[in-house]
């Protein structure tokens, strides 16, 4: 699928930190685009490498971490290729991001006015006045109740869903074309994340932005983006659009997290289908497939060696061996249909 | 059989503010505000609800973890809050809790041996002899090899710290078991591991769960009955089918409404609520769910709705609405 313009394209990143254990590859090889005005779900859970490849993204990797190879080009430059200076005029102005945790990272003494009106300060050049009187548009854009008595009042004053909705008008104030949101509800209830989701998505809409968002929660993901990237371990697994992600997912990793989930809206009888075992350290990755052990298809050639992510016919990339000509296991498995028969065969 | 191991009546826990110059008490947060319910042997009762709802303070109230400021809570025909701390202590023998997060409730400094030990010393369970014995049962109930147990809680992935946080509550032969949050810190596939766990135990052993949970998904999964909690009050109680498959209160509904579908063809029209969830300090009058109710009336501001049952609902499902009829009959409308 070409769309007419990519915002974002990451090829081939790899990002380690360098420990007194040696070399651990938190992002090693990963690849995707953005088309532009879409919205990526990367999923994956604690230690697959999500939110390193975001970080990765805006450069702010820090010792002893190092973005050792790769590209990443924003509007076809590559990232890469800048100095400080200048990503710091990218950074807030073009890309924007927004974290998990609102209150570390709004700064305690400072209002919210002050916060948001920097950023027009920095990278507008606006006097402080015109700077605070965006400030308030940008409230109000959020949707942030009696925005003239917030814009005086300091973070602590203000609930988890509102530090939040300041997060978001700060990281929009300078209209990004790209924004990322690394699990931007997963500290707010359910309630107040139904509302700050739908908030990115209307500006999405309204200011036509791009957005990346990095989450564990496939609810999330199904609900809010157009494509989606599962990370396992560092790698890529599987690559395709939301729908086909979630009505044919390929990769058994996918299958076997989307059958764990207990589901509010079904009803499940029995047990769930777990997936074995735990997530292998990024210092001590299995030498083929990194999912290989914990898969419940493995075969000889998985523990041998890594799969590449390929394209299939339905436009999906996956990175598992059963979908090549060298698939040396059971002929003709369905890795969604059959994923319960051999986890169960197993344990 | 279905008798009741647990009854909680009429449950208030107040936590003074103090302030002032001279530290008197200004006010009160009325964190649970009088709540009544019951759990019957062997079955799994869940609380939901959204941060500062009251579930995880009617855990801790139970077991007397902070001292209720009113009510009674008969266990097994006792009342808890009339025994003093060394028959309290005794009584912990067969209620247990397993909290959120496994990293904070271990002590790091002991191996896994130590606590287990601690844990039957206490309650003086078993002989010191057999007690070796008993802990590498333990061990391999929650699937965690005997070569454990003289290792040290920061050597485990987050997911066997939970199943040492499971094995130090079985040590004690317990009846009950509050969960509070238990699997909510865990990725999802390793969270599927220790809820198939905890249902297996439960089998095995007999145990009744107090399940206190935000994830509508894993109280699905799990319970038998399930309890709705809005700002300190019970808003909806009920069997699990009943509650998520026929929810009368509007909150349980937007509840329902707003947790992310893992499936994009599913569009469905969300309810989103305004505004957040108001202090529980000053709690609002009449129903507490009027300040974000999309039905609410002047009825709902003055009068407090009492948790009831009306047809077309199963027996044991009560709401806590004025309207269940008119908002069921389409008679009331949604002002959104």
């Amino acid at each position: 699928m070409e769309s007419p313009k990519t915002i974002i394209k990451v090829d081939n990143l790899q990002t380690s930190f360098y420990t007194d254990k040696g070399e651990v590859k938190a992002v090693d090889g990963v690849s995707f685009e953005i088309p532009s005005g879409k919205t990526l779900g990367i999923v994956g859970e604690s230690g697959s490498g999500k939110s390193i490849t975001s970080l990765s993204v805006m450069r702010l990797i820090q010792d002893p971490g190092k973005i050792k190879g790769g590209q990443i080009l924003f509007n076809g430059e590559n990232l890469l290729d800048k100095s400080e200076a200048q990503m710091r005029r990218i950074r807030g102005n073009q890309i924007s991001m927004i974290f998990q945790e609102p209150m570390t990272s709004l700064n305690p003494v400072f209002t919210v006015g002050d916060q948001i009106a920097e950023a027009y300060m920095i990278h507008e050049g606006k006097s402080k006045k015109e700077a605070l009187r965006k400030a308030l548009d940008m409230l109000k854009l959020v949707g942030i109740p009696s925005p003239e008595q917030r814009l005086k009042q300091y973070p602590h004053e203000l609930s988890g869903g509102m530090r939040q909705r300041v997060m978001i008008a700060i990281a929009l104030a300078c209209n990004p074309e790209l924004l990322i949101a690394d699990e931007p509800t997963t500290a707010l209830d359910v309630t107040i994340q139904a509302q700050i989701l739908r908030l990115i998505n209307n500006l999405q809409e309204e200011l036509g932005m791009s957005v990346m968002l990095i989450t564990h929660d496939l609810g999330v993901v199904a609900e809010t983006c157009d494509y989606v990237a599962v990370m396992y371990a560092g790698k890529v697994v599987e690559y395709a659009d939301v729908e086909t992600l979630f009505e044919s997912p390929k990769h058994p990793y996918t299958v076997g997290l989307l059958k764990s989930l207990p589901r509010h809206d079904i009803d499940q009888e029995g047990e769930l289908e777990v997936i074995k075992g735990m997530v292998p350290t990024p210092d001590n990755l299995p030498k083929g497939c990194r999912f290989a052990p914990r898969c419940p298809f493995a075969s000889d050639i998985c523990a041998d060696r890594l799969p590449e992510l390929d394209e299939l016919e339905d436009n999906s990339q996956v990175r598992c061996w059963i979908y090549t000509d060298e698939w040396d296991g059971k002929s003709g498995v369905s890795v969604k249909d059959d994923y319960g028969t051999f986890a169960s065969k197993e344990s | 059989m279905t008798t009741e191991l647990l009854q909680v009546k009429n449950l208030k826990q107040y936590f003074p503010i103090k302030g002032g110059l001279l530290g008197r008490k200004i006010n009160d947060v009325k964190a649970v505000d009088d709540i009544s319910f019951s759990i019957k042997a062997g079955e799994t009762l869940s609380i939901v609800g959204e941060s500062g709802c009251g579930k995880s303070t009617t855990g801790r109230a139970i077991l007397r973890l902070d001292e209720p400021t009113a009510g009674e809570i008969h266990f097994q025909g006792d009342d808890l809050l009339s025994l003093n701390k060394k028959e309290m202590r005794k009584k912990r023998k067969d209620l247990q809790i397993i909290f959120q997060d496994p990293y904070a409730s271990i002590n790091p400094r002991q191996t896994v041996r130590q606590v287990l030990n601690e844990a039957m010393e206490i309650q003086n369970v078993l002989p010191k002899e057999q007690r070796y014995d008993r802990m590498i049962e333990l061990l391999e109930t929650v699937g965690l090899g005997p070569d454990k147990l003289d290792r040290f809680p920061h050597e485990f992935s987050g997911g066997q710290r939970q199943r040492i946080g499971i094995a130090r509550a079985l040590a004690v032969d317990p009846k009950l078991i509050i969960c509070d949050e238990s699997v909510s810190a865990l990725d999802v596939s390793i969270q599927a591991q220790v809820l198939n766990l905890l249902k297996k135990l439960q089998r095995e052993f007999d145990l009744t769960y107090l399940f206190i949970s935000h994830d509508l998904g894993v109280v699905r999964h799990i319970s038998d009955r399930v309890v709705v909690m809005y700002l300190g009050k019970i808003v909806e109680i009920g069997d699990k089918k009943s509650l998520f498959d026929n929810p009368k209160h509007p909150y349980t509904k937007t509840l329902l409404s707003a947790i992310p579908v893992p499936d994009p063809k599913r569009k469905k029209d969300q309810i989103i609520l305004k505004g957040d969830v108001p202090s529980p300090i000053d709690p609002p009058t009449g129903c507490r769910f009027h300040t974000r109710c999309p039905f609410a009336t002047e009825r709902c501001v003055t009068e407090v709705p009492e948790l009831r049952n009306t047809t077309g609902m199963k027996n044991g499902h009560e709401s806590a609405c004025h309207y269940i009829e008119e908002i069921e009959s389409g008679e009331m409308k949604p002002k959104y």
